[in-house]
């Protein structure tokens, strides 16, 4: 509890976690919104979502040591991945689209952790992170130190966003992914291929979480098992805010962002992750306890 | 009739001389033992009721961290522990072993049962999607919260009393007690997917709403199975823990990963929701997964990964399933007697 005292006795800490908190939690909300997509056109809870994250973050170290700045790395992290999406969408997604919820799930589980493990193959277990010499900036009388980076990758997740978005009402691809969103019979009956689109939603989805992982190896670490817990916090973030609901989703990752800067804090570095997955746990069930009212007959 | 109790004494006598004829594999063959205790109580929520966890897992672990917290307060202090434990000698009698695991034993299945009781009222009233991440996420926070608490050792585990010498092998005896505990599984899940609770979870899989509006409650049939789960699970974490001598949070105790996910591929390749099914399953996964440990060194967890992948999308029926499209004769009530120990399916 002492650690509780000190965000009692100065506040300017807690402004500090609530700064990083936020600047981090736009990664999340960027791949939840990836998440929700595939959950929402698909109906697949992609749990290979971390994984993707962290293979993204993995490119772009290895281009990053190789010379090549790290911002570079975004796009090429992005379009890595939408590759690498398209080929596991050709080899396993698209038999289990129609298939049902638990087979969907285990199947990605599956893939999430063959993906992990060749990355501790071939990247090995430690946890790194990518230099990008952006210098610091102090706030408040050097009270608070913010990473410019940091400030860089949260606008660049947010422009990210706004772009997805603009694609998704406007290009003519994003408006057939929306059409089978909606109604996948009546898309088909208007001449769309939902195969192609589940294709393209599907490695849309992993070119979000690439470049996701760049922003997270900049700002933060990876290493091949963190990805589980992305996978956890797009889960959280998408149904604490509801399906196609953007402005719930940025909230939510803020926030998510935020409380678990702070409960890492006061509780200590070695339930960080601990945190993550128990408050996964109690939002559930306290989502179910709200819906539960309706179901009034036999309990 | 008289070909079953002829299946079930060769499969029982071949057992109990197992361990004498191959004698240098009886860890493997106790483990062979713990995977179909796996199998078999995943598939009374996952395959019998429809409910497909993936924490299952938490309950193996806290019955492990249970026992060998009980074996470890018992005749020792916390403290003095940590440094006698690295010594090869037991400083227990045989009695006091036994005491020791006996009572730990006993007191994770009273842990277990509160445990799955509290948490079950909480959670399964969810369903599909929100079931399955809520228990993902529940094996996963225990790892984590266990490896941040220093009284049950944190991060760097917790050691088991060494095993008394007078007692002879170490594996032998936990060979002998998995055996029995998957023995006493098998026949309490035969009873009770013979009786009104076998059906009311079948009709909770099939249709939950309707099953609630013809009466059952639900609820409480639901809970009662995954406490039945959780008691076993408890019971054979307590051994393995004494067994592998070691208690790591993450890789042995709440292994989601390796365990976790093993029960659930396990009872789907031998067939979801059948009695025989997570047996077979058990077995042929057993031995498939001590030939990747064998010859695919390094590489065999991805090699995991892709099994689940195609076992999952190519192979969802299972080896019941699949005897069960082909020879549908064997399954009928009329043919109750055949050849093969997968026949032995109970049509109730």
């Amino acid at each position: 509890m002492d650690s509780l005292l000190i965000l009692v006795d100065a506040p300017v800490f807690a402004g500090q976690l609530l700064i990083n908190g936020i600047l981090v939690g736009a990664i999340f909300a960027l791949a939840a919104y990836g998440l929700a997509l595939v959950w929402g056109v698909m109906n697949i809870i992609n749990v290979t979502q971390g994984e993707f994250v962290i293979l993204g973050g993995f490119i772009t170290l290895y281009l990053s040591l190789a010379g090549i700045h790290p911002i570079v790395g975004i796009p090429v992290a992005a379009v890595a991945l939408f590759f690498v999406g398209w080929i596991i969408y050709k080899i396993v997604i698209f038999r289990i689209v129609d298939r049902d919820l638990f087979t969907s799930l285990l199947a990605t589980f599956g893939i999430s952790i063959l993906l992990q493990q060749l990355m501790n193959e071939i990247f090995g277990a430690d946890v790194q992170t990518a230099q990008t010499d952006f210098g610091t900036i102090l706030l408040f009388d050097g009270m608070v130190t913010v990473a410019n980076i940091q400030i860089v990758s949260f606008v660049l997740a947010l422009v990210l966003g706004v772009v997805l978005v603009i694609f998704l009402k406007r290009s003519r691809m994003g408006q057939t992914i929306r059409a089978t969103a909606q109604n996948a019979q009546a898309a088909r009956i208007m001449g769309i291929d939902p195969d192609r689109v589940f294709a393209f939603t599907y490695s849309l989805n992993a070119a979000i979480c690439g470049a996701a992982g760049a922003l997270v190896v900049m700002t933060w670490v990876i290493h091949p098992f963190l990805g589980l817990t992305y996978t956890v916090r797009s889960f959280m973030i998408v149904i604490v805010a509801g399906l196609g609901n953007l402005a719930g989703v940025v909230a939510a990752g803020l926030g998510l962002g935020a409380l678990e800067k702070f409960a890492g804090f006061i509780l200590g570095a070695e339930f960080e992750a601990a945190f993550v997955f128990s408050l996964l746990v109690v939002i559930l069930v306290l989502r179910n306890l709200a819906m539960s009212r309706k179901r009034k007959y036999l309990k | 009739m008289q070909r079953k109790i002829i299946g079930y004494t060769a499969i029982g006598i071949f057992s109990v001389v197992a361990p004498m004829l191959f004698p240098n594999y009886q860890t493997q063959l106790a483990f062979l033992w713990v995977m179909v205790v796996f199998a078999l109580t995943w598939d009374i929520v996952g395959g019998q009721m429809g409910y497909n966890s993936f924490g299952n897992i938490l309950f193996f672990g806290i019955g492990m961290y249970v026992t060998a917290i009980v074996q470890r307060d018992l005749f020792f202090d916390a403290n003095e522990f940590v440094e006698i434990a690295g010594s090869e000698e037991s400083l227990l009698s045989p009695a006091e072993y036994l005491t020791g695991l006996g009572l730990g034993m006993g007191a994770s299945v009273i842990v277990c049962l509160a445990i799955a009781i509290v948490l079950g009222a909480g959670i399964l009233g969810m369903r599909g999607h929100y079931f399955a991440i809520c228990t993902l996420g529940l094996g996963i926070a225990a790892g984590e919260i266990f490896s941040g608490i220093s009284y049950v050792g944190a991060g760097s585990g917790l050691v088991t009393p060494v095993f008394p010498e007078a007692m002879g092998n170490r594996s032998t005896f936990y060979y002998y007690m998995f055996f029995a505990i998957a023995v006493i599984v098998f026949f309490v899940l035969k009873f009770l997917y013979s009786s009104r609770f076998g059906l009311a979870l079948n009709a909770i899989r099939d249709n939950e709403d309707k099953a609630e509006a013809m009466g059952l409650y639900t609820t409480r049939y639901k809970i009662m199975a995954w406490s039945i789960a959780a008691v076993f699970l408890g019971l054979i974490g307590g051994g393995v823990g004494n067994l592998i001598g070691f208690i790591d949070p993450i890789d042995v105790a709440f292994a989601g990963t390796t365990f976790g996910v093993w029960m659930i591929l396990m009872a789907i390749l031998g067939g979801k929701g059948t009695l025989w099914g997570p047996v077979i399953g058990a077995v042929v996964f057993h031995i498939t997964q001590e030939l990747f440990w064998t010859y695919l060194l390094g590489w065999q967890r991805v090699a995991l990964g892709l099994l689940i992948v195609v076992i999952v999308v190519f192979f969802p029926q299972g080896i019941m399933g699949y005897f069960r499209k082909q020879y549908p004769a064997w399954f009928s009530k009329a043919t109750e007697i055949s050849e093969t120990s997968a026949s032995k399916q109970d049509t109730a």
